[in-house]
Formats: structure tokens, sequence, C-alpha cells
């Protein structure tokens, strides 16, 4: 113990003097963000001019297109929030029968900003991502996704601080299955309406008596459609001859494709997506695995979920295979096409699935604000549980208050044979009416959570 | 002061008051002004950087001390995460058993995975390490995260990472509790919001949890680079041939610092989950491990206060740099004119944004390069204290043999 107390004394007294300095100073300009939140009763209740959004997408990662894609969408939006451009959507939007009372004028009369960041495709970074906005940046709602994974992480961390959620690309049918949220919306469609509108066309296509052959990623997301595909296609008849895991970080997938060849399966099923999708398709294909004829079959390869920047990067390959998607841009109905002109003026090319789903899901939530009259996560459950929407490229649309789950058509698709450019590659087969996608709230494949109260964070 | 020499009480108290003080001084810009970017004094970030500042004082126990270098901590400090949230599942949401179980679970994981890797050193232990961490990592996203023993999610619930749902048991749970992690009813989440003026300061309470239980891992890790114990481990750093030769068997000695700074990381874990109750698998992934050699390095390893320096400059860049977006790149520079802004931006924009790994690239070549010691070393030669280096030169890097 060689303590000199002298030095210590002086340095201590100052440092000391400063730290009580500045304490009891702060009391007199106190003017806390939670004194302002128990008033306004919510979390980050915007007090200025403006109101901030978080953007929360993967820039990294194999499904970094989509992420891109979607904050382009996001972009456009905040820009038809705020009465810039053409306005898009918010002039089709249709809310339980009625317009929408969206003006262009920002959302509440508060000008609509917003930060981004990166989820790098993994759950504990989107969560760090989405705990910076919420407490730096002080946003009030959080949307993004392109990972099921991440979609859940998010929306649970949402759920605890206490601010909207509203998911962008998640396709799992966890995410308003067993990790339901109050505090969390999806518009996208599900592994569940996936198996139920392609198992019947894909009857049609290649008959009863079929082999499946089941390479999946290996993530809630791709675990919760196979098992949706298999159950929709066994009904059909089908029977399932194996399913393999395949990490998500996976790029090549040979080693994969190669057992498919002697396993007697005459059906090869990609629960794949984005990077991880062009990947194994361009191994499948190169295998050669298309031009096989087994068990008196032509060898088929089926994607059940299909966007078309995957359709894109997988080039010639994605000719003639099947699948289905949530929104494509060649709709012909006003919503799509007020869309895709006002994206296509901004940016030179057609939007994506991800990008319409993103789009409209702020549009959505913006809405749900003006019509709840207030950003309080409750009032906005409120404003969009059970709400009849239309307009916006899908049809009549419902967000059923059980799980907060859009309900509306699902389109099936093909690669198309012979492309007008490198933007259409996709044709719709079928358009599948709502009814046929629909499931109770208990249903098996989604049981077992609880959408808890909404939670304003303050 | 608590048997520490005049000299390591003075950092002690230094490291004290700049913890104590941090969210004030890492947020020294105004709110509404433009520098406010690089505010970092917000709570997620805060408790990030003491976190993984308890993360690198343990791994400097092990690397910075006896030289062995493992590439597998992280399988430590995902073992502490898991562990703490299946507290918070079964228990309810009090952190404290968490924590000590995280503590005791990851020790378990180190006494095991040390035990099998030490009997090589050198190149061989750092690929036994990554070897076991990445089964760890393996074994968490996939082979325990399928739906087992009745349990939808399985142990790890994959890639999805373990939560806590309402339908848990949470034995201890009463309804007079907060839904969310909390000390006795304080809840972590709890942050007082206080505006000077124009600036704005965030005094959470999980930050100021985790910076004292850092100090305290400070502390105990100062006395275990003073004790006769860090000198036997500095010692077989120097030449563990030649104290086997003289009759002492080094590898108790390994195994011990191995285990403390699995514990460590453990601790580590643990305390991430009860800032955000969710345990990932990728916080087991090589890249995790990586992560802390490189903030051990970049800090100074060997020294005391150089890995707390490091994980804070990592996370830093993590956090702040990858945030700056092009649009923002845009508004700094539209005094330029039209072309030279755009070029300016292109260029810059490989470094910022999720091109951030590339400036900490550059960074940690710069570092390595011109100063071996770390940013200690830095620091020293910056406020041009030459007699440290004369007086100390243990606090050199050494190369693992």
């Amino acid at each position: 113990m060689t303590f000199s107390k002298t030095t210590i004394g002086r340095r201590g007294l100052i440092k000391g003097g400063a730290a009580l300095g500045v304490g009891l100073a702060a009391p007199t300009f106190f003017d806390s963000r939670s004194f302002a939140a128990a008033h306004s009763g919510y979390l980050n209740a915007p007090t200025g001019k403006s109101v901030t959004l978080g953007f929360n997408v993967p820039q990294t990662g194999p499904y970094a297109d989509e992420g891109a894609d979607e904050l382009r969408a996001y972009k456009l939006a905040v820009k038809h929030l705020n009465g810039e451009g053409d306005g898009g959507m918010m002039n089709t939007m249709m809310i339980d029968g009625g317009k929408s009372a969206l003006t262009g004028n920002g959302v509440l009369g508060k000008k609509v900003e917003y930060v981004t960041g990166d989820t790098q495709t993994k759950s504990d970074a989107a969560r760090a991502s989405a705990k910076s906005m919420i407490e730096k940046d002080g946003a009030v709602m959080i949307t993004g996704g392109s990972s099921s994974g991440v979609a859940i992480a998010v929306q649970g961390l949402c759920q605890e601080a206490g601010v909207i959620f509203m998911a962008g690309l998640t396709h799992s049918n966890d995410t308003t299955g067993k990790d339901k949220k109050a505090n969390g919306f999806r518009h996208f469609f599900n592994g569940y309406m996936s198996g139920a509108a392609l198992a019947p066309v894909l009857e049609k296509m290649y008959g009863k008596e079929r082999k499946a052959y089941h390479l999946t990623a290996d993530y809630t997301w791709g675990w919760t459609q196979q098992e949706s595909i298999q159950n929709a296609t066994e009904d059909k008849g089908w029977e399932t001859v194996q399913n393999v895991l395949t990490p998500l970080a996976t790029t090549d997938f040979s080693s994969y494709v190669a057992p498919v060849v002697n396993s007697g399966a005459d059906i090869l099923v990609l629960n794949h997506y984005g990077g991880n999708m062009v990947n194994s398709l361009t191994s499948a294909v190169q295998f050669g695995l298309r031009d096989k004829v087994v068990n008196g079959h032509n060898f088929e390869i089926v994607v059940p979920l299909y966007s078309r920047l995957m359709a894109q990067g997988a080039g010639e390959n994605v000719k003639g295979i099947f699948g289905s998607t949530n929104w494509h841009w060649s709709l012909s109905d006003e919503g799509s096409k007020a869309f895709v002109q006002s994206f296509g003026k901004e940016y030179g090319f057609p939007p994506s699935q991800a990008a319409h789903t993103c789009y409209v899901q702020t549009l959505l939530y913006a809405d749900a604000c003006e019509r709840a009259g207030t950003f309080n996560p409750c009032g906005v459950v409120e404003a969009l549980e059970g709400l009849e929407f239309d307009g916006m490229g899908n049809g009549p649309t419902l967000y059923r208050a059980e799980d907060h789950q859009c309900f509306k058509d699902v389109l099936v698709v093909k690669g198309k044979e012979n492309p007008d450019s490198e933007f259409d590659v996709l044709e719709v087969v079928e358009v599948t009416p709502r009814a046929q996608v629909e499931y109770a709230p208990d249903h098996p494949m989604f049981a077992g959570g609880d959408l808890g109260e909404c939670n304003p964070g303050a | 002061m608590f048997g520490l020499s005049r000299k390591d009480t003075l950092l002690l108290i230094f490291v004290a008051i700049i913890t104590f003080a941090a969210p004030i001084l890492m947020n020294p810009f105004p709110t509404e002004s433009s520098l406010a970017q690089f505010n970092a004094g917000y709570p997620d970030l805060m408790q990030r950087f003491v976190i993984f500042g308890i993360f690198a004082i343990g791994f400097n126990i092990l690397f910075g001390l006896t030289g062995y270098l493992s590439f597998g901590h992280a399988a430590f400090l995902g073992a502490g995460s898991y562990a703490c949230v299946w507290m918070f599942k079964l228990l309810g949401y009090n952190i404290l058993p968490g924590i000590i179980l995280s503590v005791i679970v990851s020790a378990i994981f180190a006494l095991a995975i040390g035990y099998i890797s030490l009997r090589r050193s050198g190149i061989y232990f750092s690929i036994l390490t990554l070897a076991f961490a990445q089964m760890s990592f393996a074994l968490a996203y996939s082979v325990l995260g399928t739906d087992m023993f009745g349990l939808k999610g399985g142990l790890t619930n994959g890639e999805t990472g373990l939560q806590v749902y309402n339908s848990d048991p949470q034995i201890f749970h009463s309804d007079s509790a907060p839904d969310l992690p909390h000390l006795f009813g304080i809840p972590m989440r709890t942050t007082e919001v206080v505006q000077y003026g124009a600036w704005e300061f965030q005094f959470n309470v999980g930050f100021y949890f985790c910076a004292v239980v850092m100090l305290i891992a400070f502390y105990l890790s100062i006395r275990i680079f003073r004790s006769p114990f860090g000198l036997m481990l500095r010692a077989v750093k120097t030449n563990q041939n030649r104290l086997n030769y003289t009759g002492v068997n080094t590898k108790p000695y390994a195994l011990a610092a191995f285990v403390i700074s699995g514990m460590y990381a453990g601790l580590a874990g643990g305390l991430l989950s009860a800032m955000d109750p969710l345990a990932g698998a990728e916080r087991m992934q090589w890249t995790a491990s990586g992560e802390v050699v490189l903030m051990t390095i970049l800090g100074g390893a060997g020294t005391l206060i150089g890995p707390v320096l490091g994980a804070g400059l990592i996370k830093y860049f993590e956090n702040i740099f990858s945030k700056i977006n092009e649009g923002i790149l845009k508004g700094w520079f539209e005094f330029l004119p039209d072309t030279l802004g755009d070029a300016v931006v292109w260029v810059l924009y490989f470094f910022t944004g999720s091109g951030w790994h590339l400036t900490l690239g550059l960074m940690f070549m710069l570092v390595v390069i011109f100063l071996p010691g770390g940013l200690v070393e830095g620091a020293g030669r910056l406020f041009g204290i030459g007699r440290r280096k004369k007086k100390t030169p243990a606090s050199k890097t050494q190369a693992a043999e």
C-alpha cells in the first residue's frame, strides 16, 4: 500500500468537484425524455417537426440484393409520404372501403425522416442495429427483414422496447405463428400459403405419383416452409424421399446436390431464397438434373418461394420452374401499375416483391397513425387489427387481428421461357384466391404463440 | 488500496472515472448538430463497450500472459449467453441467477475444451480451440436448434436465437416484477435521459450494472497480473521448455488461465443476455472469436487496459461507422462541385457503411506495423513517457511459440 494521499487528494478533488458540479447543475436543465414519454404515454414520442422511422435491412450476406431493393422502396415511400414524387400507391390505396387518410403532408403533420441499418442477416447484429435506432435516433417504428430469423428476433425486441415492427420480407410460419407479437405486423405471405397455393398447380403439372427430395435452408423459414410444402404435396399423393438441411451461409451446394441423383427422387424442392437459391439451382442444373428421366418422369425442380431478383440472378436456369410469390410487377391492377411506374421513374427498373411488401407496410403504418391520431403503438395496433384494405397490388386484403397476418391472393409463377427483357423473367400461372390459402389462427403449424399485450414502452 | 500498488490504484480509479462518466464523455456533440452522428453515448453501445471489455480482459489473461492464442473464445461467450437466457426462461427475469450460471457453465466448458486443447501449444492449440468453437457453433446453430426433448426449438432455437416466451415456466416470476430482465425489481432497460442545454445524456441502469461488473473484473485481472500466479503464467509464455526442465509442471497453470479467461467470456455472454434477452448462435462463430483477438492486439496484448480500449474501438466502428450511409456522406460534401463531390462520396463509401470492415482492417494493419504494442504503446509515445519503455519491457507483445 504505497498510497500518496496528497497526489490523489488533489486530483480526486478536481475531478470529483467537476463531477459534482455537473451533477448539481443537471437538474436545473432537467427535461428528460422519460418525462416526455410519461406525458405522451409512449416511447420516442416525436416532439419536433419530424418523426423518425428505422429501416433495418440486410446490406451484406446472402440476402443483400433483397435488402438493397427494400431500402429503395422505403426511400420511395418516405418521398411519397412527404409529398414528393407522384404519390404512387397513396392514390390507389383504399382503407375499409374509403380513401386513405394520407395526403402527402408527412404523417400527422410531421415530416417523415429515416435512419438505416445493416442486419448482416444475423439476429444479434440486427437487434444491435434496431436498438441503436430506438435508443440513439428515437425511431418510433422499425421495419425490415429479408430473413425470418432476423425478423423474429427484431420483432421480439420491438415488443420489449415498445415500438411497432412492420415486418418486411419474412416468409416463415413462425413470424405470425409461435413467435407472433402484439407490436409486430406482417404483410408478406407465409410458407403455409405457398404450400396451399402451389400444391394444386404442381399436381396438375406433374401428377400424383411423385417422389420429392427437399434441400432446406437451416433456419426457421426453411423448416416451416419445408413442413408446409411437404404436407401440402403429400396430401396430393406425393412422397417425400428426404429432407436435407443446408446452413444459411453455404455458397457451394454441389455436395448437397450430388446425392439427389441416386436418391430415387424425381422432384427436387429447393427451400432456399436469395443468393442461396441462385447457387443451389445453378448447381442442380449443372449436375444435369433437369435432363434426367427418373421413374418414368422428367426430373423437375420446384422453388416454392420465388422472387424476380433471384430469377434474374439464376438467369437461364429458372426457365419453366414453378414457385409462388407475394406480388409481381407485371400485375395490371391500378395499385401495382402506380407503384411500378413511380419506382421505375425513380430507379429505372421494376421493383421486386421485397420492395413491394416494404413499401406497402410503410404506407399502411403511416395510414394507421393518421387514423389513430397518434404514433402510440397501442393506437397503431388498434388501427391495423382487422383492417380491410385494397388497391395495394394484392386485391382485397385483411390484416387479421388474431395473429397480425395479412390474408390475400397468392401468385403461382413460372420461369418464363422467352423473356422480353432482363426483368421479364417470371410469368404468372395462376392467382390463387384468398379463400384457398386461409387457415385457422390455431392451425398446428402456427400454434403455441401468444400475441401478448401491445407495449407502448412507457 | 485494495492491495494494489500506487500505479495500479491510479489506473483502476482512472478506468472507474472514465467508465462512470461514459454517458457524458461518449456524447460530446449536441443532439441536433451534424456531428451527433459520431455520438456513441446510447445505452446499447455503451453496454457493449463494457461487456466486450470484460471479454477482452479475460482473453488477455490467457493470451497476454501465457501467450496461448485461443481462436475459440466465442464458444464460452455463447455458452454463457444461452445459460443466462435459460435461467430467464425457467426461473424468471432476475439477472443474478442467469449470470452466475453462465459463469459456471462456461467454466465447465473451458475446463473440458482446455484440458484437451492444452495438450498442444502454438498453432496446434489455436487450431484445436478453433475446431471446438466451430463445433459448438454448429451444435447451437443446427443440431441443438431443432425440436427435441419435447422442446420446440430445442436447446438453442437455432438461427432465430433463444428467447423468452410468455408460456415459459418462470417459476419465480411474480406479477409485481417487471416483464424484462431486472435486478431485484429494477429493470435493466430503465434509462434516465437528461437534457443539458443542447446536449442529451442517457444514464442507463443496465450500463451501470455492467460497468460495476467490469470494474470488478478489471480489478481481479490486475490482481492476477501482479500475483505469483501471474508471474508463473508469464514464465510459461517466455520459455515453457525451461520451466519443464526445472521440474515445474506448467499444464495446471495454463489450464487455470484458460478456465479463468473462459469464465470471463461466460460472464460477458451472460451480461449480453441480461441486457437483451436473446442468445443467437452467431455469437459462437469464428468471426466472434477472431474479433476478441483483434480487440486484444489492437489495444495492446499483455497490458492491463489495452483490451478494454481495443474492445471499445472495434465496437465503435461496428456501430457508428457502419451507419454512415450514402445520403449522409452526400450531405457532408454538398459544398463541393457535383462531379468532385460524387467522386469523393464514391471513394469514401467503400470505407463507411457496410465497408466499415475495410477501415478497421487498414487501421489494424497500421497499428500492428507501427505500434506493435497496440493503442497503449501509441498513447505512451504520444504522451512522451519514455521511462515506461525502459521500466516495463514486459508490456511488449511477443508472439506465442
